[in-house]
């Protein structure tokens, strides 16, 4: 049994920041594991506990910074990672869906794995589009939006519940093997032990490049164009309180009184 | 010039809101692009359906009669076969649960570059620019497509639904679906949450989000909630932490609500949260981002801490 976790380096931007062009300054961002992926790796890791003989793969599209990011996959009870980069990336300011799964798919091919995870979108561009097109182009069943996963190893169906809108599951059996995109709150992700943290610096990241993945430069080149990037204006109309702690509240207190919400 | 096909949405019987908002974005892409608006439905009562989807500036309504409910298999592949049958330029799928769960596969089946979160839409220049949002909602983006047909996902509730009627030709769709590459089963539906709560029917909610940091200081939130004799609710990530139980969770895969007073405390307002409270008739938002898209929202706000402002609030009403 071999788990797949796809992962993904994401930049969280400060409050105050600056545009320059199509990208938000760099002294604005702060890289942290994906917080969808943070679920998955759990996920997978779980997964890999309960099975026995299991393999659970990090795979990372990103350039040298991230291995800080996917090392943390690997305290976290990942057995080995493998980080996808070439120079022909380095000037692709949006990769799109269709280039990624090209990427993806040559490490599935590598990798022959039974079960692949990933989050159910990024925190930064947000396609949530990845997991499935990747499921379409190995020829994987799917399930997008999991919020619950039972895998029957020996049926090969993984019982899950897929996070529908207004409150409702939708409970699937999806065959195996399968492409799951996991939803934050599945589970409790593990913070990285001590001892996994030292574990990790010894564990294997493998990097590729596009050659050693049987590709080449026409297959990242993107559809999609970044072309603007802009803050949204701001249609606040709201009525601000003003001044220390104190006054502020008083005055929202007094508002709070005077509609009857309190006495 | 180029033609539209758009996909209806349903779910236990009724067809979801978002069927005739994308209706209205089909008919202006298609406006833009000088082209014929079509609009599948598929699985459930169709002929039902189509009959209620037969709206204002639809061209063809195509019915695909395979199963009651979604199953993304079958969506998949009636689909992609649909598009290559009336040569459809763009696929048009709201960005839901359901659609993130098909969208991508019609587009990787078919080759064509897929878009999501869409939340503008204009096709009048040379092609297609699409607007979204990156960074959640911190920044709005446009995005060039290279190419001259695609698959788009565009967002709930920035296209108004579709009203009047419609006279398009309503037809049946003969899919031809492999049933050996129907590998998932939809077994039932499960409504999360449930309990001793109902925090739709509250008149006064007082609502915590991620601003909290931790779970110990979500006491202080239940003390003003205690406060006021108000009920206590909660952003998505407080409940995906375990701190408040599913059943006091605001937003799109939780509760949507709309009481007299909604007091957010420590939410930044991601367009999930707002599509659960945003009828509250008076809003009060309390964050230390003044850039913080509540504030959009909100009658009344409050730009500080709230470990600073909190405390006081507590002791105005002890």
């Amino acid at each position: 049994m071999k788990v797949l976790v796809t992962v993904k380096e994401v930049a969280e931007v400060e409050d105050d920041f600056e545009i320059e062009g199509t990208e938000i300054g760099p002294q604005y961002l702060n890289y942290d594991l994906n917080e969808w992926d943070d679920y998955a790796v759990e996920e997978g890791v779980q997964v890999g506990e309960n099975v026995d003989d299991a393999e659970v793969v990090a795979v990372t599209i990103g350039p040298e910074r991230s291995e800080e990011t996917i090392r943390m996959a690997l305290a976290k009870g990942a057995d080995r990672a493998v980080r996808v980069w070439d120079e022909a990336l380095e000037d692709v300011d949006l990769l799109d869906v269709g280039a990624k799964v090209r990427l993806l798919e040559a490490v599935v091919e590598e990798e022959d794995p039974d079960l692949v995870l990933s989050g159910v979108q990024a925190g930064d561009d947000a396609f949530g589009a990845t997991g499935v097109a990747l499921a379409d182009a190995i020829d994987f069943e799917w399930a997008a939006v999991v919020n619950h996963l039972g895998l029957d190893v020996d049926e090969g169906v993984a019982h899950v519940h897929r996070e529908l809108e207004g409150g409702v599951d939708e409970v699937t059996d999806v065959e195996t093997p399968a492409v799951l995109t996991i939803q934050t709150g599945i589970n409790e992700p593990r913070y990285a032990s001590l001892r996994g943290i030292r574990q990790a610096q010894s564990k294997e990241i493998a990097p590729k490049d596009l050659s050693d993945l049987g590709l080449s430069a026409e297959d990242i080149e993107s559809d999609l164009r970044l072309t603007d990037m802009y803050e949204p204006e701001t249609e606040s109309d709201a009525t601000y309180f003003e001044g220390g702690p104190e006054e502020t509240a008083g005055q929202l207190a007094d508002l709070l009184r005077d509609t009857g919400v309190a006495e | 010039m180029t033609d539209v096909l758009a996909v209806a949405e349903h779910r236990r019987g009724d067809l979801r809101d978002v069927s005739f908002e994308v209706i209205t974005a089909g008919r202006e892409l298609a406006d833009e692009a000088g082209g014929d608006l079509h609009l599948a439905v598929v699985g459930g009562d169709v002929d039902g359906f189509a009959e209620r989807l037969n709206r204002e500036g639809v061209d063809r309504i195509h019915t695909v009669d395979e199963g009651e409910e979604f199953n993304h298999d079958v969506y998949a592949q009636a689909l992609t076969q649909l598009c290559d049958e009336v040569d459809a330029g763009y696929v048009l799928t709201p960005n839901s649960v359901n659609g993130l769960d098909y969208a991508p596969a019609v587009s990787n089946a078919l080759g064509l570059p897929i878009v999501t979160d869409v939340i503008e839409l204009d096709a009048g220049g040379d092609g297609l620019v699409a607007t979204r949002e990156m960074y959640g909602s911190k920044v709005e983006t446009t995005t060039e497509l290279d190419a001259d047909r695609a698959v788009i996902t565009v967002r709930g509730a920035e296209w108004p639904p579709t009203e009047g009627s419609g006279d398009a030709e309503v037809s049946a769709f003969d899919a031809d679906i492999d049933e050996s590459a129907v590998r998932s089963t939809v077994t039932g539906f499960q409504e999360a949450g449930g309990g001793d709560v109902d925090i739709s029917e509250a008149d006064v909610l007082v609502s915590v989000g991620r601003g909290i940091e931790e779970e110990e200081n979500i006491g202080l939130v239940r003390d003003l909630a205690n406060a006021l004799d108000a009920t206590l609710s909660a952003s998505r990530p407080i409940v995906d932490n375990d701190w408040l139980p599913k059943n006091r969770q605001v937003g799109q895969s939780g509760k949507v609500v709309t009481p007299d007073v909604y007091i957010a405390i420590g939410i930044s307002g991601a367009v999930q949260h707002v599509a659960g409270m945003k009828g509250s008739d008076t809003i009060v938002a309390i964050n230390t981002d003044p850039n913080a898209p509540i504030f959009d929202l909100a009658d009344y706000g409050i730009v500080d801490d709230l470990f600073d402002v909190m405390p006081a609030l507590i002791e105005e009403f002890e």
